[in-house]
C-alpha cells in the first residue's frame, strides 16, 4: 500500500462519514474543531480506520488523532 | 403501527417465561428474531414454533468470549442487528448480612455487566444503520428495592442509569435505549412464591392481579418500534399500579 493510496483512502472515510467537501480535509484540518465532527463521530471515524485498513487503534492512541494528517500519520506507522 | 417487518432482534433469556414472549411478539411483528439462552432445547423448540425467521443462539452470559461472540453471530444469522432486548437476568436472593461475594458478583455479572457488554457489541451495526433500539429488562425491584434482593436490586438499578447514559451517548444517530420495568409477573419465577406471599403480593396491587408476559412484551414491542423514536432514557413500569414511579 502506497504512502498517497493510504492518505487517498482516509480521505475518502472523512469526506462520507462527516459529509465535508474534500478541499476541507487538509493535512491540519482538525476533526471536531473544522470538520464538524462530535465526540461519537471521532469515535465512528477510529472504528472506520480500524476496520478498513485491519488494524487496532488502541484508546490512547485514538486520543491523539485530532487531525486529518494525526490520522494518515498514524494509519502508515500501523499498516 | 408497531411494524417490525425488515428489523432483526435479539432477544437474550428467551429461554424463560417473559423472553419466550417478548421473541413471540416481536416475531409476530414481523421482525427475525434470535433466541438466546442457556438451555439449547427450550430454544430449539421455540425457533421451531415460530418457524421461519427465528434462530435458537444459545449462550451462557457468564461466558466473556460467548458473550462478546452473540451480536455478531446475531447479525450473521439474520443479516443485521437492529433490536437488543437484554432480557436475561438470574437470581441468588439472600440478606445482606449473609451475602457471599459469589451470590453478589455472579448477579452483577450476569444483569448488568453482561447487558453492557451486549450493548457494546451490538453498537457498531446499529451506528452504521443510524436505527437501532436497545430495551432493558429492567424491575421494579431497582426502584424499590426488595429484601433479600440487594443484589438484584443493585443491578436493576444500575441498569437504568446506563441506559439513560448510553442514551444520551447514541440519540443523534437513531438508536434509542429505554427499560422496561416490571411488577410481579406469572413466570417460573414468581411460581415459587407460597399461597401467603402471593397474597401479600396481590394486596399491594391496584389492578388485584399479577401481570403476564405478554403485558411485558407489548411494552418491549412498542419501544422496539419505529413509532417511540422520540422515547429514549425512559422506563416504561409495568406493574398494576404496585409502584406509581
Amino acid at each position: 500500500m502506497s504512502e498517497g493510496d493510504i492518505e487517498t483512502r482516509v480521505r475518502k472515510i472523512v469526506v462520507e462519514h462527516l459529509g465535508v467537501e474534500e478541499e476541507k480535509v487538509t493535512e491540519n484540518a482538525s476533526f471536531i474543531d473544522d470538520l464538524g465532527a462530535d465526540s461519537l463521530d471521532t469515535v465512528e471515524l477510529v472504528m472506520a480506520f480500524e476496520e478498513e485498513f485491519g488494524i487496532e487503534i488502541p484508546d490512547d492512541a485514538a486520543e491523539t488523532i485530532q487531525t486529518f494528517g494525526d490520522a494518515v500519520k498514524f494509519i502508515k506507522e500501523a499498516v | 403501527m408497531f411494524d417490525l417487518n425488515g428489523k432483526a432482534a435479539l432477544v437474550t433469556g428467551a429461554s424463560g417465561g417473559i423472553g419466550g414472549e417478548i421473541a413471540r411478539v416481536l416475531h409476530g411483528a414481523g421482525a427475525k428474531v434470535g433466541l438466546s439462552g442457556t438451555r439449547q432445547g427450550p430454544l430449539d423448540d421455540l425457533a421451531a414454533e415460530l418457524g421461519e425467521g427465528a434462530f435458537a443462539l444459545p449462550c451462557d452470559l457468564g461466558d466473556d468470549d460467548a458473550l462478546k461472540a452473540l451480536p455478531k453471530q446475531a447479525a450473521e444469522a439474520m443479516g443485521s442487528l437492529d433490536i437488543l432486548v437484554n432480557n436475561a437476568g438470574i437470581t441468588r436472593d439472600g440478606l445482606m448480612m449473609r451475602m457471599g461475594d459469589d451470590d453478589w458478583a455472579q448477579v452483577l455479572d450476569v444483569n448488568l455487566t453482561a447487558v453492557m457488554k451486549l450493548s457494546q457489541a451490538s453498537l457498531r451495526g446499529m451506528m452504521k444503520a443510524r436505527w437501532g433500539r436497545i430495551v432493558n429488562i429492567s424491575s421494579i425491584v431497582g426502584e424499590t428495592g426488595n429484601p433479600g434482593q440487594a443484589n438484584y436490586a443493585a443491578a436493576k438499578a444500575g441498569m437504568v442509569g446506563m441506559s439513560k447514559s448510553l442514551a444520551q451517548e447514541v440519540a443523534s444517530r437513531g438508536i434509542t435505549v429505554n427499560c422496561v420495568a416490571p411488577g410481579f409477573i406469572e413466570t417460573a419465577m414468581t411460581g415459587k412464591l407460597n399461597d401467603k406471599q402471593r397474597e401479600g403480593m396481590l394486596a399491594q396491587i391496584p389492578v388485584g392481579r399479577m401481570g403476564t408476559p405478554d403485558e411485558i412484551a407489548a411494552a418491549v414491542l412498542y419501544l422496539a418500534s419505529n413509532e417511540a423514536a422520540y422515547v429514549t432514557g425512559a422506563t416504561l413500569h409495568v406493574n398494576g399500579g404496585m409502584a406509581m414511579v
